[in-house]
């Protein structure tokens, strides 16, 4: 059995202590969205990545865990805390019935289904607006006003899923995993209930998702439908996370959230403004311009890093590691 | 009573527009065995080729001439280069094919709002709110002469299907992509001219609702849905099937709309959808055997 890379160790530990040296705010939202990412991202690896399930709406899951978390205070009046520990499991329940019509099914059903069931609890949150709130969504107070103890929680809750996946990976089930993904007659020729083991996985990666969805309302206290269930902000990006760190490969999607996060903000901030600030000193009106075009292009380019990660790329970052060193570096010759 | 007929004919007008948006779908599913999630996105960008020619003067009956090839070709360009290198990659990622289609209906639309941007635009026409009454229900014109000419783009398809070489082989990859090949059917060239089929096809049912629709960039996705709601519900690679899922889907929706109210009009589809999977998975591929 593998041990964990010393260089993982390094990193939690560095993100461990780096309140302690660099308390600006928007720094901290960052890796606090970095984190959820790992979270989103690990958790439909898992799935996908090693089960070979490909989900294209894992949005239904993170949406599930929100408004688990909302829920609990617009009719409770409990905190929203108490969805940290039901927002997984309401997830989960969602995903067992779920899986169990589709994965009998052979084909493009579950990806499709999976699609559907996100477009449903979209219109279902929008259209019950006495239980939902509707489009107006859910809005709470946030509990601590410092950006810190989010950061630790969210900081945990990462380290805690992917020691998980990591184990169960490496575990018996993530054998049954990947003979499924490779070959599912093969798998269950050799006594694998493959469709259990489907429900397995599903329930894990919706069981995270779900926890992420609800410490994202506690965090950021505000969801609606199109927010929590949006199909390009979350399902998209969650697959992306994935495929562009590596999929199939246990730190694949921390790398990919890091870069998926990154290349968000660097458009959604035109360049951490460096466009405002050429426009700000030559008072040019190009630079605005520019800024708004940026701004507007992160989906743009976020489909064509798709396109191209597909085609070039197809193991991501960590899968292709190899390859990429031969090719930059040229530490050795090409084989 | 009225009412009933009302809908129901509003519906089957709709459905005819569907079933041509079903059969472009089903037939890329039925060769290349992927889904291909930028279809509604195609759509879109037929639209606007519509409305372009629009602001221009050309009646959107007549843009059907030019979007209808141009989106063949953008077809096949994107299975020619995009698609079908996918095969030789050597990746442990499922449904790879499918997550580039994707890609692509994502790079489509925002594309199209880098250049039009996200407003709505109509395509004007002296004939978009004309109306006919026969015995008593109204028909809205331009509906159904969609509805007409839907109907002849499918049975055209259905003869090029049956009757040429060319229609033999789509079917014979569809049926066995192997034992195509071994029957020399160039099956890499086959995948390329399916996809542009289902490319023009559903450009024509873009330009078909242009009059009747608003058209904005985010008009794919909604589309896309219908389509594989059609397809699944038609049975996958079905184009029988296909007609009949586009037609259910659109009564349906146009009942929906009317008997439980105008925000219940998408959830339908959907509804419609997980009923398939529940109750006869497979779809109606299963009971007509086509």
């Amino acid at each position: 059995m593998k041990k964990t890379p010393v260089a993982a160790i390094v990193a939690v530990a560095a993100l461990a202590l780096l309140p302690l040296v660099l308390a600006d705010n928007y720094f901290l939202h960052l890796l606090i969205l970095f984190l959820i990412w790992v979270i989103i991202g690990s958790s439909w690896n898992i799935m996908a990545g090693y089960t070979g399930q490909v989900s294209f709406g894992h949005a239904a899951f993170f949406g599930t865990g929100a408004y688990t978390a909302g829920l609990f205070v617009m009719h409770g009046g409990f905190s929203a805390w108490w969805g940290m520990a039901f927002g997984g499991v309401a997830a989960m329940l969602l995903g067992l019935p779920f899986g169990a019509i589709c994965f009998p099914l052979r084909g493009a059903y579950f990806a499709l289904a999976s699609l559907a069931l996100n477009l449903i609890l979209m219109h279902l949150a929008t259209i019950a607006e006495r239980f939902t709130g509707g489009m107006q969504g859910i809005m709470i107070m946030p509990t601590f006003v410092s950006k810190v103890p989010y950061y630790y929680i969210t900081l945990g809750m990462a380290v805690a899923t992917l020691v998980v996946v990591q184990s169960i990976i490496r575990s018996k089930w993530g054998y049954y995993f990947v003979s499924i993904r490779e070959d599912q007659d093969a798998a269950e020729s050799l006594g694998i209930d493959t469709n259990r083991y489907k429900n397995v996985s599903l329930a894990v990666s919706a069981f995270f998702t779900g926890t992420a969805g609800a410490l994202y309302m506690n965090y950021m206290g505000f969801i609606d439908p199109h927010v929590v269930f949006s199909l390009h902000d979350y399902s998209v990006m969650a697959i992306l996370v994935a495929i562009v760190g590596g999929v199939g490969t246990i730190y694949g999607p921390a790398v990919g959230a890091f870069i998926m996060v990154g290349l968000q903000e660097l458009f959604r901030s035109g360049f951490f403004g460096l466009f405002k600030y050429l426009g700000d000193r030559t008072g040019s009106e190009t630079f605005t311009q520019a800024m708004e075009v940026v701004q507007h292009a992160h989906v743009l380019v976020f489909g064509i890093l798709v396109v191209v990660v597909i085609l070039f790329l197809p193991n991501g970052i960590v899968g292709d590691w190899g390859k990429i060193r031969k090719s930059v570096f040229r530490s050795k010759p090409a084989a | 009573m009225g009412i009933l007929l009302q809908t129901i004919v509003a519906g089957l007008l709709k459905g005819g527009l569907y079933a041509l948006i079903g059969i472009g779908m089903t037939l890329i599913m039925g060769v290349m065995g992927i889904i291909n999630l930028a279809h509604g996105q195609m759509m879109m960008v037929a639209m606007y080729i519509a409305y372009v020619l629009n602001t221009m003067g050309v009646d959107p009956y007549f843009s059907l001439l030019v979007a209808m090839p141009t989106l063949f070709l953008l077809g096949v360009l994107i299975q020619k280069y995009l698609l079908n290198p996918l095969i030789k990659v050597d990746t442990i990622l499922p449904e790879n094919q499918v997550l580039m289609t994707v890609g692509i209906g994502m790079v489509l639309t925002e594309v199209i709002r880098f250049i039009f941007k996200s407003d709505y635009k109509y395509v004007t026409t002296s004939y978009s709110s004309a109306t006919f009454f026969l015995g008593g229900i109204s028909f809205n014109v331009p509906l159904t002469i969609a509805f007409f000419i839907a109907l002849a783009f499918t049975a055209a398809m259905f003869w090029f299907l049956i009757k040429t070489d060319l229609g033999r082989s789509i079917r014979a990859t569809a049926q066995d992509k192997d034992a195509a090949t071994l029957m020399g059917i160039n099956t890499g060239r086959i995948t390329v001219v399916t996809m542009g089929l289902g490319a023009a096809l559903v450009a024509a049912a873009g330009c078909l609702l242009a009059p009747v629709y608003y058209i904005f960039p985010d008009l794919g996705g909604p589309f896309t849905a219908k389509a594989f709601v059609i397809t699944i519900l038609g049975g996958l690679g079905s184009t029988v099937g296909a007609i009949l899922g586009g037609i259910t889907l659109g009564m349906a929706e146009s009942l929906g709309a009317t008997y439980l109210g105008m925000e219940y009009e998408d959830i339908v589809g959907l509804a419609i959808f997980v009923a398939v999977l529940l109750f006869l998975p497979g779809g109606f591929k299963r009971l007509t055997k086509v």
